[in-house]
């Protein structure tokens, strides 16, 4: 489903380049991954999504460029005319594995998108090399910034940590946290620009917090969901998720999926309703939908309980 | 914006004067001043209250300097006066190891336990302080006093270095430098040092370029530098015209000394061919790199000089304003540039027309506040701009998007200084000296164990060898067992390297770099495997944490060291080191900036030198 | 506007304006996702004024807020009109070309001098003046607005005195310069499409003057239509008030708690002889019903189209199987009218809308797959090849005049203050509004909760929280003309002495609408919401109340 855009952008001037061999012509101002995906070629992405401006960090897109001493993010790359690129050299594979092993082994992955461990097997990684996973440091929130953490001999240092369970609307499982900056993103200037939470600390250390660690209901937080919306690994969940999931009755196989309009104010934003069993279960957006861009307000994410409140 | 503030109380009579001594005083009841009757019919906002947010970091750093933390109640002031939400002041705030965001003691005293301090008995000031202040980390602000291990403080010529931090009395951070724990007692118990003692430079005054002026012209005077012929490259560079002062830069075939050697005539001459206005002009003086102190001596002994030469290359540039972002270790060298800002502009050499030219040019004093990555120069941006000092991903360039989005040409102080010998000697003159890969002069950081440690300005060509017979070599009765060349990115040489020419290309030819001119000379009496692990813990501190590669390839390639050192390892020595090289090359080939670049860079050294103990040919 | 309904932008708009004026309408929590593009016109460089008694959440965002007098609006615009014309900034070449009236306009609005306005409006000239200046130079600029300028009883001349701003500077017509009034309901804008109008058949023609189409119409069903315009709520009212309405069939509205001056619609809505309520709810209108038809919820257990404020027709289909005994709204209007005599058989939704594509130009060419396959399209959109229209009046621009068509007026208005004036017994201005969180009288919004939920309460400036001794959280009666209820109070800094703010969202714990006053604007039948006359009394010893939250303050 398209939103439709009428005003006419000028005519893009194509541009050569090659990947892996072969000759790609693209519209100027395309990035690299753009250009890869147009001759499929699947590149893994973790922190990149259509509606939001790319971050480059997780770098597990890199790709080989003839002339770079460095690897380069596709994701955010623009393609130029003349430009050589390997999607799969021994480079690129050496650094998607070593970045995936870097993640596997420093978070839960274990509620992300299949194709995380496809990409996984794919690239041989194999996050057991660095050692066993060390318990978090529970006192992350508060590390200040540069202070060293004692380095284990044994094994490897994790995010690992208990959820945040400080309302009933979301839950917040920072062990599951890849950094992606997508949230941020989403609750900043790509859409909500209601800035509830940004990433602070740095280094192993760096993570995503309100103000002073306080908790969300006490944060500017406005409970749109949009953050949930990009969340890549199921650090942010719906607190409904996160029960029915504890209650092992979260079952998206059993899920369907209509567009339709929201209910309340006069925008006309598209909801994608997931029901199970003859109920709503999960509101979502789509992200190409030029009205919302997959973003919703605290209406439409949550407001539909209202039709499954009659007697 | 519609910011959800006042949740932690109305801000302290010290917080609100730390906010208004950087921001003046509120505009309105909007701003945080006292309604009337006006505000209730109209506001001023938007674009023009987001437009100071690069206010944040020096309103940071007046908060940490005035109350000793960054509170609640403080953040919340600050963010309604600068329309910043608070998450992302707290995210930047967070960021810096000089800026506290939980209740801390009035005074914390940071300790340098880094390679060159470790090499000179770091570990033995560190017992001395636990005994005395407690031990380390544990700011609790009901005591008096707390101490930090902190990374280089950028007195290596001088043994042990602290910095105290104090949040009462007239003076906020103070270096120290010999550090005891008697001295820093002293020093807490009133009697402040004077002036700190002058670095030695060892390069004797007829041979010095750079130097030329280093402990013999009065920093505090502006006669003084005009005396010894200060700003006359400045009426030179006026005379000329900017295309003419790069033309003379490009025939200096002039390198950048920060690391990267790029051609800086290159550089300016992007700038200034930017149509994009206006332009920008950054001295990046947040000199970081362990091992590291040329740029100090520059700034604390010769502030006009840096201001001239930053002039001559925002005039080159076009550039209409300066910064000088110095780093938050170096509270007396950003005083004495400040200082000297003041007495130019009122003598007429900064400000509207410069010297009586048409030339307008205003300079900014900027303070870091404890990031080594800040001085990369796009994190350098971000930390002016008030974000957190994230590398950006380039390109884009800073000659096409730089601080603020707008062109900017950035240098580090040595390269600036460079500028003033170029143009009193002329292009071709200056090209003469040097090598022809490498023209000019350079400074090297002589530290460790040799016995004239300090700074030494020698011409491109000089060995290895020579500099440290100039050193005088290490003690007596020991041995060399390696050198540190070009600081914590740079890498390890042994002593059958000594015959190399202190070049930029001898140096690459080896796969080794003068990087900031670090020279770190390690005897055989020095633990080189806690060097390491001190190395690899660095970079893990000083992680961004942006990306994967370098947040977490830093943590595995320290934990790896430390299974080494213990002889725990998994698996073989063979396949540790192997895991360790391909630690190392995803770091290397897939992280955003140069400190993830490198980090893997000297211990690789190391491991190829068999200074691993115990670990020799196994590679 | 100029003959149809709606508003001329696309919010794309919004996100390509130079300059974006947002009046009377805070739509950073009433339309949420629409500010969502404002934010995106700002970060890309717009100029944004917001004009609102209170400084709202969308008002905190704006480069300056103009804070007017509730109900000075016009008084604000014809001075912003005269300024332009003094100021020499008239897009005459529009004016001339495109517009008719104008001479009416500039001796209409040539007593709003700054200084008269600024004493009106209470908003500091040099402000107008400042907004004046950059809506006239802008290349593109969009002006909104809402509930702020139609909840009044003079909602329409509001209405018009922007309309005024609009065309002289040439700001319609063209892609990034538009008047945009948002909706406030997921289908109001699709209501008036499809003819719920009192003067109007589907696709706004006119019952009386559009021959044509009432022939069509009466071809197309086989009855005759009579060529006048009916009631509108307001209207209805008043019949019933007269006993000339005895009889009504409400469908999807609680009017006993949304209108205006509750104490009247419960006596009339009461005092029908005969109430039919079609609700998914057993609303407190429903309660007053002989005859209660359990319907579905329209969005997600029926199929058929809404239309947005953008003029975007889309589709709502059906994604859960309704409770037992609730039946599609098509279903009982047919049974319905089966039962009175009328057999329509049982059309699909698919169905009734292609009828209504047969009978309504604008909406001919949007056919169930075009709207599927393109995500919606903008009316007018008139054949399967038409890609919708972006933005209208887009012809007001065309050089040849037989495309350019019929000149758009000005239509001069005259400054007129509310109708329920302040003094010492009533001091106080109450306007309403609402939140991010909370829909009309909540029957929908009241279902879920999240952290950012309060309870009603009467916000007051902090001056007036000081003058009265209040805390956050005391007791307090609130008294208008016409009633009175009890309220908790809360501080909130975005309003100022003299102003007090409520919502609607929760008649059950504070019944606002007991306050407000049902005069109703003659045109469009909107009552005046936003201004009421007020006085704010302690009720000693005054409960703590708990869970009340500091109310947000501003930047």
């Amino acid at each position: 489903m398209n939103g439709h855009r009428v005003a006419l952008a000028a005519p893009r001037r194509l541009l050569t380049l090659t990947i892996d061999g072969r000759e790609v012509k693209v519209p100027e101002g395309s990035t690299l991954l753009q250009a890869c995906r147009q001759v499929g070629i699947d590149t893994p992405t973790l922190c990149y999504l259509e509606n939001l401006t790319p971050v480059n960090v997780c770098r597990v897109c890199v790709v080989e460029l003839e002339g770079s001493r460095t690897l380069v993010p596709a994701c955010s790359r623009k393609a130029e005319n003349g430009m050589v690129v390997s999607s799969d050299s021994e480079r690129v594979r050496a650094s998607r594995k070593l970045v995936l092993e870097f993640l596997a082994s420093s978070v839960d992955l274990s509620l992300c998108a299949p194709e995380v461990s496809a990409w996984m097997s794919r690239y041989g990684a194999d996050p057991a090399r660095f050692g066993s996973p060390e318990p978090g440091n529970v006192d992350r929130d508060r590390t200040r910034p540069g202070e060293h953490s004692p380095v284990s001999q044994d094994g490897a240092a994790t995010v690992a940590q208990p959820p945040k369970l400080d309302n009933d609307t979301y839950v917040r499982d920072y062990s599951r946290c890849i950094l992606c900056y997508k949230c941020v993103e989403a609750c900043g200037s790509d859409a909500q620009n209601t800035f509830a939470i940004a990433v602070a600390g740095r280094g192993f250390e760096a993570r995503i917090s309100t103000e002073f660690d306080v908790g969300l209901p006490d944060s500017a937080c406005v409970y749109c969901g949009n953050c949930i919306g990009v969340c890549p690994t199921g650090a942010l969940m719906f607190k409904s998720e996160f029960e029915m999931r504890q209650a092992g009755t979260w079952a998206p196989e059993r899920q369907s999926v209509t567009t339709t309009i929201c209910p309340y104010c006069g925008v006309g934003c598209n909801l994608e309703l997931h029901v199970q069993d003859n109920s709503i279960v999960k509101v979502t957006s789509p992200l190409d939908h030029d009205v919302t861009l997959g973003h919703l307000c605290v209406k439409g994410r949550f407001g539909y309980r209202f039709v499954q409140s009659r007697e | 914006m519609d910011l959800r503030l006042g949740l932690a109380g109305p801000p302290t009579d010290g917080e609100k004067a730390a906010v208004d001594s950087v921001l003046g005083d509120p505009e309105s009841g909007w701003d945080g001043g006292t309604r009337t009757q006006r505000d209730g019919h109209m506001a001023v906002g938007g674009h023009q209250a987001r437009g100071r947010r690069h206010l944040l970091l020096p309103a940071l750093e007046s908060l940490q300097e005035r109350t000793g933390w960054v509170s609640p109640s403080g953040l919340d002031y600050l963010c309604t006066r600068l329309s910043v939400p608070p998450a992302e002041a707290y995210g930047v705030a967070a960021f810096y190891s000089l800026l506290r965001t939980d209740p801390s003691p009035p005074t914390v005293v940071h300790v340098c336990d880094d390679v060159v301090c470790l090499s000179q008995g770091a570990e033995d000031l560190c017992r001395e302080m636990e005994a005395r202040f407690g031990a380390e980390g544990r700011l609790d602000p009901e005591t008096g006093v707390g101490w930090t291990r902190s990374p280089c403080l950028g007195r290596c010529e001088q043994g042990s270095a602290a910095l105290l931090q104090r949040s009462s009395g007239p003076n906020g951070r103070t270096s120290l430098a010999p550090a005891s724990a008697d001295a820093i007692a002293a020093l807490l118990g009133g009697t402040d040092p004077e002036w700190l003692p002058a670095a030695p430079v060892r390069t004797p005054p007829e041979q010095r370029r750079l130097l030329r002026r280093v402990g013999r012209v009065n920093p505090a005077s502006l006669d003084s530098y005009r005396a010894w012929g200060g700003y006359q490259a400045l009426r030179a560079a006026l005379r000329m015209g900017p295309s003419a002062v790069v033309e003379e830069l490009k025939r200096a075939r002039l390198m950048g000394r920060g690391g990267a050697a790029f051609p800086t005539g290159a550089k300016w001459e992007a700038v200034a061919a930017n149509p994009l206005r206006p332009h920008f002009f950054v001295c990046n003086a947040d000199e970081s790199e362990p091992g590291t102190f040329k740029d100090r001596v520059l700034l604390e002994q010769d502030p006009f000089a840096v201001l001239e030469a930053l002039t001559i290359a925002g005039l080159a540039t076009g550039s209409e304003r300066g910064y000088v972002y110095i780093r938050g270790e170096y509270p007396e060298a950003a005083a004495g540039v400040a200082r000297a800002v003041a007495e130019a502009r009122r003598h007429g050499f900064l400000g509207p027309s410069v010297m009586g030219s048409d030339f307008n040019f205003e300079v900014e004093v900027r303070e870091g506040a404890g990031a080594y990555i800040a001085g990369e120069e796009t994190a350098l941006f971000n930390s002016i701009e008030g974000k957190r000092p994230e590398p950006r991903n380039k390109p884009p360039f800073p000659t096409q998007a730089g601080l603020f989005g707008r062109p900017t040409g950035i240098n580090n102080v040595e390269t600036l200084v460079n500028v003033l010998e170029i143009l009193t000697v002329g292009g071709e003159g200056y090209a003469q000296l040097g090598t022809s890969g490498s023209t000019g002069t350079r400074l090297f950081c002589v530290s460790g164990c040799v016995q004239a440690p300090g700074l030494y300005e020698l011409e491109f060509g000089a060995t290895l060898a020579q500099l440290l017979e100039l050193a005088g070599g290490v003690p007596p009765g020991r041995s060399l067992r390696a050198v540190l060349l070009g600081g914590a990115a740079g890498s390890f040489v042994g002593p059958q390297d000594l015959g190399i020419r202190l070049t930029f290309e001898d140096t690459r030819a080896i796969g080794a770099s003068l990087g900031s001119g670090v020279v770190l000379v390690l005897d055989d009496t020095v633990d080189l495997g806690a060097i390491l692990r001190r190395l690899a813990r660095f970079f893990r501190d000083e992680s961004c944490g942006q990306c994967v590669p370098c947040r977490v390839g830093t943590v595995r390639q320290e934990e790896l060291l430390a299974r080494l050192s213990a002889g725990r390892t998994i698996g073989s020595v063979q396949a540790e080191l192997q895991l360790l090289r391909e630690i190392g090359a995803a770091m290397r080939d897939s992280s955003i900036c140069g400190l993830g670049q490198t980090a893997a860079t000297a211990i690789e050294s190391a491991v190829r030198l068999g200074l691993l103990g115990g670990l020799e040919g196994s590679v | 506007m100029f003959g149809a309904g709606g508003g001329t932008s696309s919010y794309l708009e919004a996100e390509e304006a130079d300059v974006i004026v947002l009046w009377g309408s805070n739509a950073r929590e009433a339309h949420p996702i629409y500010f969502h593009h404002v934010l995106r016109g700002l970060r890309n460089g717009a100029k944004f004024y917001v004009v609102d008694p209170r400084r709202t959440t969308s008002a905190q965002w704006a480069d300056l807020w103009l804070g007017l007098d509730v109900g000075s609006d016009i008084c604000l615009a014809n001075a912003i009109g005269r300024e332009i014309i003094h100021a020499g900034l008239v897009n005459h070449e529009f004016v001339s070309r495109a517009t008719a009236n104008f001479d009416a306009y500039v001796e209409a609005v040539e007593p709003y001098t700054l200084e008269r306005a600024e004493r009106e409006t209470l908003v500091p000239a040099q402000a107008i003046s400042e907004l004046a200046h950059a809506y006239a130079q802008a290349d593109r600029a969009q002006l909104c607005w809402t509930l702020g300028i139609t909840e009044h009883h003079n909602a329409t001349d509001n209405v018009f005195a922007l309309i005024n701003l609009a065309l002289l500077t040439g700001h319609v017509g063209r892609w990034g310069s538009g008047l945009v009034p948002l909706r406030g309901q997921n289908n109001v804008q699709g209501g008036g499409d499809m003819g719920a109008l009192p003067n109007k058949l589907p696709g706004f023609q006119d019952v009386v003057t559009n021959l044509d189409a009432r022939e069509r119409f009466e071809r197309t069903w086989g009855v005759p239509i009579p060529a006048q315009a009916g009631w509108h709520l307001s209207l209805m009212f008043e019949a019933m008030e007269r006993k000339e309405l005895t009889t009504a069939y409400i469908l999807g509205e609680n009017p006993l708690r949304s209108e205006a001056d509750t104490d009247r619609a419960e006596r009339l809505l009461g005092g029908l002889e005969h109430l039919v309520v079609q609700d998914i709810f057993l609303t407190d209108t429903a309660r007053l019903a002989e005859v209660v038809l359990p319907g579905t919820a329209s969005w997600c257990e029926a199929e058929g189209t809404v239309t947005s404020s953008e003029r975007r027709v889309q589709r709502v289909r059906r994604a859960l199987e309704p409770p037992e005994g609730a039946r599609d709204d098509i279903e009982i209007i047919c049974e319905l009218a089966r039962r009175l005599g009328t057999d329509w058989g049982h059309p699909t939704a698919q169905e009734v809308w292609d009828e209504l594509r047969s009978l309504s130009p604008i909406h001919a060419g949007m056919s169930y797959p075009r709207l599927e396959q393109l995500g919606g399209l903008q009316w007018p959109c008139r054949d399967e090849s038409d890609p919708g229209s972006p933005f209208l009046h887009g012809r007001l621009w065309e050089e040849d005049p037989e495309l350019r068509g019929p000149a758009a007026p000005f239509t001069p208005v005259v400054a007129e203050g509310p109708l329920d004036s302040l003094n010492e017994e009533y001091p106080i201005r109450l306007t309403t509004g609402r939140r991010l969180d909370s829909f009309n009288t909540g029957v929908q919004s009241s279902h879920y909760q999240t952290p950012i939920r309060r309870p009603e309460a009467l916000n007051l400036s902090p001056e007036d929280m000081a003058r009265l001794g209040l805390q956050d959280g005391d007791l307090v009666r609130v008294a208008s003309r016409r009633g009175s209820v009890r309220a908790p109070v809360q501080t909130d800094a975005g309003l100022r002495p003299g102003l007090a703010f409520m919502t609607l969202h929760f008649p059950e714990q504070v019944a606002t609408n007991r306050l407000t006053l049902d005069a109703w604007d003659p045109l469009s039948g909107t009552a005046e919401f936003k201004a009421t006359a007020i006085r704010v009394e302690p009720v000693s010893p005054a409960p703590p109340l708990d869970a009340l939250q500091p109310v947000r303050s501003t930047s």
